[in-house]
């Protein structure tokens, strides 16, 4: 299956004052047609750079420092963005993280819509009509709401209209960027699964960032875990639940507690992220790792392929560390809720 | 676009600017900042010209000893004005009584804005809201025409009119801006934790509140001067200040009255008017400056070549 | 709904203010200064037009101030502001009557183009950040806020008038060889004599109106929903006005409208300079006339008009904003 969607080695650096920071290191991934990759990760591990870098989104002071991202085969760095425009919202369309600040307030939903439709052809005003109800429909909200303001919807309708929007053109790629983070855990679940749904009845490919790693869980199709700027694991969702390997990913598993299953203690992760602008040597998370050995100070890890799965940890590589370790609680998680997709 | 959390700011750890720490910064600020350095290096000349003036010119200004209507030469830079005084010395006096209005100025509307604009924010009420109302209408009423009012109410003041009158109309806007600075510093945390530590309101409030307040007090104080200056010439302009000080306003009132423009005198008018222009030019630099210091967002940018990534090539990738 | 009224409100305290303000002046110098005015015409003025005279300034009065406010507020409303004293015999409301098209004309003009000029140029100078405009406007328009009105008035009599003799500097129009009226050399003439005072207008108040635009313009330029458009691959026109400028321009408008204090500043000043016979040389010329009754009435006029212009910019934004349309 050709690739909808390959990154390779991207890097994004912001340009300030004091000198460079690299907030994206060298980052690679595929992205096949239909696949939904969740990128998980904390505050300030990033993850929303990655996509807006992906998206050629950037603005000063960042930019893109090294790498490419080739979509459907074309590399997109470095496209001025009239070149852009051919492939903006009508293959590949981004979905921000609140509605309130992505819409334009003075504008009325159906214009937005509008101006969407009418900067890739010209489309007759019927036609323009026809597809904008079509898409909220589609999402579940009446189109008679085309003509309402953005304050006058509910932060859900709001969300659920911007995911409408992003699929004007029914796209290959929808990028979301932390979609549901402003709603309450009810109106996240049902996003989730209206998402889910759309995305198998129209066969596009998400790549959907979030600090929720349960939440992203019983979507996603692989799963990607960031820390400072650097991809630390990634591989099948159920593989890396199962059998998390870098301590980190154990880590946001363990943090988070689950309705069924066993009564565990919640652990969280002890330290904050690096300065990104002094980051500690060797490995990046060796600070906080409760693994952390001498080695891991030293050396500055690569990725590498381990069962299935790639990994960024010098203990997990050299074997010092044995795959076995910590695995019980997430497995259980994942046996528990597979499959269920009811509202 | 919001810069990852972890660049260089220590989580957790509250700001806090003692004000000798925040005058050094503020003096590295300037250095590196040309338009601030051009500002102070302007200001400083004229402080100095203020300052000692007959060191620069060695005429008396008010002295109408010369031969009226000369133009510039080697004895008279300037000339002379229609009345036979020395242009160049007047210019070089009236320094004096500029600089004087524009320090007295700034610096009481700024202290008073200070006293009130705090006390409002932390005794709020009825206080506050009446402050609020205060400061909206002399918002609004048109500030210009007030001062002419009251200035030809008392037959056109001397100097210390002019101060009184411009202080009393101006302090109010700086009031409610440093009042609003001063709300949001209210909450902040370390303020609370020396509340918790039992330091007294007072206490809180001159050591810790106003010191982090430096960067919009001194910029107030720049706003005032600047305005001071240039409602001031303009009063002395119309003829409402003491035509017999010796000041740069008074010296375009003169010039006006003689209609210096039409009579082939442009210099008696040009003169003490661009010099105002450059004084006001100092404070207004130095201002822009500390907005530009204050908000990191409207400084230069640095017009890079487009899309610098476009010459590099895309580097060879690692799966 | 909500929101009017409490502009209306504001409205009125101000004028109230206005009018209290004027009250108390000239009682609260020392000596009231009116006296002597007063002496100087006892003997000319009708008893009607010195009672209210007398109401306007607290002169020979034996009644309580309490009163006197009364007296004056019922004379301000009902449009008695007493007769001019320096164009005697005539009302101060029929004397300012001939002053006020001119600036209205003047300044009302030059706003409009200032605005308009002024917006499109910081609009482009956020938009092409970085660009040659952008890193030239603060710096010139910093120094330029700094320039005293009536300099640039005078610079430019000088070059343009004096030096060049390309155009009129001095009044509304040539006294001596026309007379008013509808005739195509008279408006000719008027519009020569606008052209430099105009000018002078235009460039010290057009300065703000750049710079406050263009900051705001930069500020909106970072809010996701430009992100947005770019992201929907909207062209670069559309984005830069119906998404940035759109909403750059909200919360100027009224900024706009206050620094309209300072344009009438600027107006009086550069009238001076140029003779131009305005609201504002009649309020210089009734200052050096001692015509208190036509000061006072000058004040209020302009204090009003201020007044009147942000009433009119906050509807604006009222209207424009759909979100304060329908909210309360």
């Amino acid at each position: 299956m050709p690739e909808v969607l390959e990154v390779s080695g991207l890097s994004v650096d912001y340009v300030l004052d004091r000198g460079d920071v690299r907030a994206v290191d060298d980052v690679s991934f595929a992205l096949g047609r239909g696949e939904f990759l969740g990128i998980v990760g904390e505050s300030g591990c990033g993850k929303s750079t990655l996509l807006f870098a992906v998206a050629q989104l950037l603005a000063p002071p960042a930019r893109i420092a090294a790498g490419s991202v080739r979509f459907k085969g074309a590399n997109l760095v470095g496209l001025t963005d009239s070149q852009l425009c051919a492939v903006r919202w009508r293959d590949m369309s981004v979905v921000m993280q609140s509605a309130m600040n992505a819409l334009n307030p003075v504008k009325s939903i159906g214009a937005q819509f509008r101006d969407a439709m009418r900067a890739h052809g010209k489309p007759p005003k019927d036609e323009i009509e026809a597809r904008s109800a079509e898409v909220l429909r589609m999402v579940g909200i009446d189109p008679v709401h085309l003509r309402s303001y953005p304050h006058q919807l509910s932060g859900g309708m709001r969300q659920r209209s911007m995911i409408a929007m992003a699929l004007l053109f029914t796209p290959d790629l929808v990028i979301m960027d932390e979609p549901t983070s402003a709603l309450d855990v009810v109106a996240q679940r049902s996003l989730m699964v209206q998402i889910k749904e759309l995305q198998l009845a129209y066969g596009f490919a998400v790549i959907f960032v979030t600090h929720d790693m349960s939440l992203i869980s019983h979507f996603s199709d692989r799963l990607m875990v960031m820390y400072a700027g650097q991809v630390d694991e990634l591989g099948a969702t159920r593989t890396v639940f199962d059998r998390p390997l870098h301590p980190y990913t154990q880590g946001l598993l363990e943090a988070f507690p689950s309705i069924r299953g066993p009564k565990v203690t919640l652990r969280g992760i002890p330290g904050n992220p690096p300065d990104m602008a002094r980051l500690p040597s060797g490995c990046r998370f060796q600070p906080r790792c409760p693994h952390a050995i001498d080695k891991c100070a030293d050396v500055a890890p690569d990725l590498v392929e381990l069962d299935e799965v790639v990994v960024r940890c010098v203990r997990r590589q050299d074997g010092s560390l044995p795959v076995t370790a910590g695995q019980e609680i997430a497995g259980q998680e994942i046996a528990g809720q597979e499959g269920s997709l009811s509202r | 676009m919001s810069i990852p959390l972890s660049l260089g700011q220590p989580a957790g750890e509250p700001r806090r600017l003692p004000s000798s720490h925040a005058l050094a910064r503020m003096g590295r600020a300037v250095r590196s900042n040309r338009k601030a350095t051009v500002g102070a290096v302007l200001l400083l000349f004229f402080i100095l010209v203020a300052l000692f003036p007959g060191v620069i010119a060695h005429d008396n200004p008010s002295l109408d000893a010369y031969q009226p209507h000369l133009g510039p030469s080697t004895a008279h830079l300037l000339g002379t004005t229609a009345y036979g005084q020395d242009m160049f010395a007047q210019l070089v006096w009236g320094t004096r009584n500029v600089m004087i209005i524009a320090f007295t100025v700034g610096l009481a509307t700024t202290g008073i804005a200070v006293l009130v604009g705090v006390a409002a924010a932390y005794l709020g009420g009825l206080w506050d809201s009446s402050l609020g109302v205060l400061t909206d209408v002399l918002l609004v009423i048109p500030l210009f025409p007030l001062l002419i009012i009251i200035a030809a109410y008392a037959h056109g003041g001397g100097t210390l009119l002019l101060i009184v009158v411009i202080t009393v109309t101006s302090w109010s806007y700086t009031a409610r801006q440093l009042r609003s600075q001063a709300l949001t510093l209210r909450s902040r945390d370390f303020l609370q934790a020396a509340r918790v530590r039992g330091e007294r309101r007072l206490y809180v409030i001159v050591m810790e509140v106003i010191p982090t307040m430096t960067s919009l007090i001194v910029a107030s104080f720049l706003t005032n001067a600047l305005y001071a200056i240039l409602f001031a010439s303009s009063l002395q302009f119309i003829g409402l200040g003491d035509p017999n000080t010796v000041s740069w306003g008074t010296m375009l009132y003169w010039a006006q009255n003689n209609a210096a423009l039409q009579t082939g005198q442009p210099l008696w008018a040009i003169a003490p008017g661009a010099c105002i222009a450059v004084l006001g030019a100092a404070f207004a630099l130095l201002n822009y400056a500390f907005d530009e210091i204050g908000n990191p967002a409207l400084r230069p940018v640095r017009r890079r070549a487009r899309r610098p990534e476009l010459r590099t090539v895309p580097g060879s990738g690692r799966a | 709904m909500r929101f009017a009224l409490r502009r209306f409100g504001f409205f009125a305290v101000t004028l109230w203010a206005a009018l209290t303000l004027n009250f108390l002046l000239p009682r609260l110098m020392p000596g009231n200064p009116a006296l002597a005015m007063m002496s100087k015409f006892h003997g000319e003025l009708s008893p009607q037009s010195l009672n209210a005279l007398e109401i306007l300034f607290g002169v020979n009065t034996h009644t309580s101030l309490a009163s006197q406010y009364v007296s004056y507020l019922h004379q301000m409303v009902t449009g008695n502001f007493g007769t001019s004293l320096d164009f005697y015999p005539a009302s101060v409301a029929s004397v300012i009557g001939s002053a006020i098209w001119w600036t209205l004309g003047l300044v009302g003009v030059t706003t409009i183009l200032a605005f308009l000029l002024g917006t499109g140029l910081g609009i482009v100078a956020a938009w092409r950040r970085g660009g040659r405009l952008d890193s030239l406007l603060p710096p010139v328009f910093v120094i330029a806020s700094a320039v005293p009105y009536f300099l640039v008035a005078m610079v430019l009599v000088l070059i343009f008038g004096i030096s060049l003799h390309w155009l009129p500097y001095l009044g509304g129009y040539n006294v001596t060889s026309d007379t008013p009226g509808f005739s195509l050399t008279f408006i000719g003439d008027v519009l020569s004599h606008a052209i430099l005072p105009a000018l002078s207008l235009l460039i010290t108040t057009i300065g703000t109106w750049i710079l406050t635009m263009r900051n705001t313009m930069i500020t909106t330029l970072a809010e996701d929903y430009v992100r947005m458009a770019r992201a929907k691959g909207l062209p670069g026109r559309r984005i830069m006005l119906d998404y940035a400028a759109r909403n750059a321009i909200l919360p100027n408008l009224t900024g706009f409208a206050m620094s309209l204090g300072f344009v009438v500043s600027g107006a009086i000043l550069i009238e001076y300079v140029f003779n131009y016979p305005g609201v504002g040389y009649m309020l210089l010329q009734a200052v050096q006339g001692e015509d208190y009754p036509l000061m006072q009435a000058l004040f209020l006029l302009i204090t009003v008009a201020v007044l009147v212009a942000i009433l009119v910019a906050d509807i604006a934004t009222a209207l424009l904003d759909p979100r304060t349309r329908t909210a309360g």
